[in-house]
């Protein structure tokens, strides 16, 4: 029973990191694919190819940024709410 | 079929559940995010790291869109009591 217990949870997990990615490389290619490849040709040219490989880099970097940015933000409002109920139970 | 969980262990998979359908809530303000704050911050042509400047603009973009978020909801809230003062 635990061990099924723990089955679901770990699918649920898995699931969840899975769409979570996948979402992340939908927008990354729907972005690099705006800003690199402005007029399509017969083939990805190398410069393209460049171009597409910076940006999915510097796309998980904004993810990366804007991540940490908001959780930090996130955890020091909470902080800052319990010091202040803290307070008023003084 | 396999046999049911136990109570207890519904109760648990039932707050396992709610905590990660918040992670999921999470994930997607984030992802949301990254691309309006992508959109506004990231003009050139991406190279290998970010300049300064838009590192900085990246962080501040998220800072800015959760102090306007709190901002139009006071703001809403004092419309709310002025529209119900002047009755």
């Amino acid at each position: 029973m635990a061990a099924r217990k723990e089955a679901v949870m770990n699918n649920v997990r898995q699931e969840l990191a899975l769409a979570n990615a996948q979402e992340l490389m939908n927008k990354a290619s729907e972005r690099c694919f705006a800003k690199c490849v402005t007029k399509p040709g017969d083939s990805l040219s190398s410069s393209e190819q460049t171009c597409l490989s910076r940006c999915l880099d510097r796309y998980m970097e904004a993810f990366d940024i804007v991540s940490r940015t908001y959780t930090a933000r996130v955890s020091k409002e909470r902080h800052e709410g319990q010091q202040a109920a803290a307070l008023q139970n003084l | 079929m396999a046999e049911k969980f136990d109570e207890a262990t519904q109760k648990e998979l039932a707050s396992f559940l709610e905590t990660q359908q918040a992670i999921a809530r999470l994930n997607s303000s984030i992802q949301q995010l990254t691309t309006t704050c992508w959109d506004k911050c990231v003009t050139s042509t991406p190279s290998t790291r970010f300049s300064r400047s838009e590192e900085n603009c990246l962080a501040n973009c998220v800072g800015r869109f959760l102090d306007t978020s709190l901002f139009m909801v006071q703001q809403l809230e004092e419309k709310r009591i002025q529209h119900q003062g002047g009755r």
